[in-house]
């Protein structure tokens, strides 16, 4: 499919691009941070270590402590790796359930594409949180796996209609034609010629997915329906919103999972930018 | 067009089905008994809570055949019945929604609008504009990346507590009735202007960026070459583009609202703000399942209303979804 020389283009431009570089640094920091820093602290998440209750940074509590005396960097760095795993949970499976049904309706047509069009339309028009939101209520015991598999659910219509788009226009190219002539099953058809065409489409709604999927996941857990047994980003702004941080001025519990939030799912779409600019040669800077 | 927005209606009023049907799915095939959960709460005596038990169970009417239970629940929407809510007990929760939902549509339809507006301007001028660019775009991304909350608390923090301009709790001040003075409206005023402002700021971040993109798109285009080669001025050509561009970032607001309506949710659990989002909060600490229930359709509901009028502005601004040239099928 893609021959060596193009490879090393698409290589050559993705070195050059600064968004990509900028947006690939700040991620690759945080995965850093996530695996490390819980190897830097002696505490865990929830543990009251500090009886002196709320204390701005120090060299012991590099991010202070809670108003319950637990030390934030350590909650920060496990919540960190709960954003994570929504984001390559939740975002994986609602691009994968978009992949299939974009490609199933794209390539079908017909009564098949209708009725998966319809589908599409209604889960499109629902607002997830809405959803998410109800079944979280009733869930007693709520991990973040499980929170990451229903953001997943949710959040793939728009996935599922744009590659469905790019199917239907692949579909009528002349190779599968071919393939299709050769007698080649439709699935083979699907994922040996008409798949690889759009690779970097497909990894640029992934990236989008992911960061939908953490910040699906930091409105839920604030409004208190996050993860009952774990600790996330979003649990932390809940619970120093809930207890007083902001009028007690406790800033150093509420602006890191911020920071990082934002940190994250900005670089994720600036990294979006750059690849496109890498793979869309007339998207490239003048 | 009436085809058009036939279509669109058919698909609303699916959704609303599916919608309403999940809303009583989830109470009865979830694991775990919410009477059950509802009453361990109230810790009464055993006989005592037998006796709610089965009060609770006959007032989510699940004595009857399931299929019953079906009916009974469209039935009871119909009259506009969506329960009694346990945390403001006994007001129901109709009413108790209809009372939260105006600071909803204060707080929602000028931050949309505005910001939609004003993302839209920033961003075309911003597209092939270098110096505008380079400041409005990277503006953009953070903004469009912060969580809604997260710049709720930090404006609450920076404005409300540290330079202690503005309020960050409540509706109006505490001290005041509601009724209709100066001192009054300016209370209003003053309470919505911090989480007005953290929502716009979050959505101008979005539009400004998709607006960008699609001028930078629309400038490529033969239309665009094929004008500046006739030696059209900038000006025109940019004019064009925006009217072309516009379209896109419509369909894209209808497609944000679910995601615009929980930042608000989140916003006003932020400032206290007496909406649909502090109730939620409240339902959910509370365990009342009614009320999370009618949260659930009411945004539901508003969403799917909003959208719909959203397609009609779309078959006013765009012509061809009038003659049946269905130009997008969003």
């Amino acid at each position: 499919m893609t021959n060596p020389e193009k490879k090393h283009e698409i290589l050559y431009f993705a070195l050059r691009n600064n968004k990509l570089r900028v947006g690939l640094a700040i991620i690759l920091f945080f995965l850093v941070l996530t695996f490390v820093g819980p190897m830097l602290t002696d505490y865990a998440p929830y543990a009251y270590v500090n009886p002196m209750g709320p204390q701005p940074p120090s060299s012991k509590h590099w991010f202070g402590t809670t108003m319950f005396g637990q030390d934030v960097f350590t909650q920060f760095v496990h919540g960190l790796k709960a954003t994570f795993l929504v984001g390559v949970v939740g975002g994986g499976l609602g691009t994968l359930i978009g992949i299939i049904i974009g490609f199933t309706a794209g390539y079908r047509g017909g009564i098949v594409d209708e009725v998966l069009n319809m589908l599409t339309n209604i889960v499109l028009v629902m607002p997830t949180t809405a959803i998410l939101l109800i079944i979280a209520a009733y869930l007693e015991v709520r991990g973040i796996l499980t929170e990451s598999v229903f953001i997943g659910c949710t959040a793939w219509p728009w996935a599922a209609r744009a590659i469905r788009a790019q199917t239907f226009s692949l579909r009528s190219r002349e190779f599968v034609d071919l393939a299709r002539l050769s007698g080649m099953k439709a699935w083979k058809i699907i994922f040996t010629e008409i798949a690889p065409n759009m690779m970097s489409y497909l990894l640029l709604v992934f990236i989008l997915q992911f960061g939908g999927a953490v910040l699906a996941a930091a409105t839920l857990d604030f409004i208190g329906l996050g993860p009952t047994n774990a600790v996330s980003l979003g649990l932390m702004m809940n619970n120093a919103v809930l207890w007083g941080a902001l009028l007690l001025g406790v800033w150093w519990w509420f602006i890191p999972p911020g920071v990082a939030i934002t940190a994250i799912v900005g670089a994720l779409y600036v990294t979006n930018v750059g690849l496109d600019e890498v793979f869309n040669p007339k998207l490239r800077e003048m | 067009m009436r085809r058009y927005l036939g279509r669109k209606l058919l698909i609303y009023i699916l959704t609303f089905f599916v919608a309403v049907t999940i809303d009583w799915l989830i109470p009865r095939f979830m694991p775990g008994d919410p009477v059950q959960t509802m009453l361990s709460r109230a810790s009464l005596r055993a006989e005592a809570a037998e006796v709610m038990y089965g009060y609770y169970t006959r007032a989510f009417g699940l004595d009857v055949p399931i299929w019953q239970q079906y009916l009974n629940f469209w039935n009871a929407l119909f009259r506009g019945d969506l329960g009694t809510s346990v945390y403001m007990f006994p007001t129901p929760v109709a009413k108790v929604l209809r009372r939260a939902v105006p600071y909803d549509l204060f707080l929602l339809i000028p931050s949309i609008l505005l910001s939609w507006y004003a993302g839209n301007k920033f961003g075309a001028f911003a597209a092939r504009t270098k110096w505008l660019d380079n400041t409005i775009s990277p503006l953009g991304y953070v903004l469009t990346a912060t969580p809604y909350m997260w710049l709720g608390i930090l404006l609450a923090w920076v404005f409300g507590i540290v330079l202690d301009i503005f309020p960050i709790a409540g509706a109006y001040s505490f001290e005041m009735r509601p009724h209709l003075s100066w001192a009054f409206v300016g209370s209003v005023l003053k309470h919505w202007f911090l989480p007005f402002a953290s929502l716009f700021l979050v959505m101008f971040g979005g539009w400004a960026i998709g607006m960008r993109n699609m001028i930078i798109y629309e400038l490529e285009a033969d239309y665009s070459h094929y004008l500046e080669a006739l030696g059209a001025p900038r000006r025109l050509i940019r004019k064009y583009a925006f009217r072309n561009a516009v379209l896109p970032q419509i369909t894209g607001l209808a497609l944000q609202l679910g995601v615009i309506v929980a930042g608000a949710l989140v916003t006003e659990v932020v400032f206290s703000y007496p909406g649909i989002g502090y109730l939620l909060l409240a339902a959910v600490q509370n365990q009342d399942y009614f009320l999370i229930q009618g949260c659930f359709l009411f945004i539901i509901f508003g969403v799917l209303l909003a959208n719909f009028v959203i397609d009609i502005v779309y078959v006013i601004v765009d012509p061809r979804t009038r003659l049946g040239m269905t130009g997008e099928t969003a």
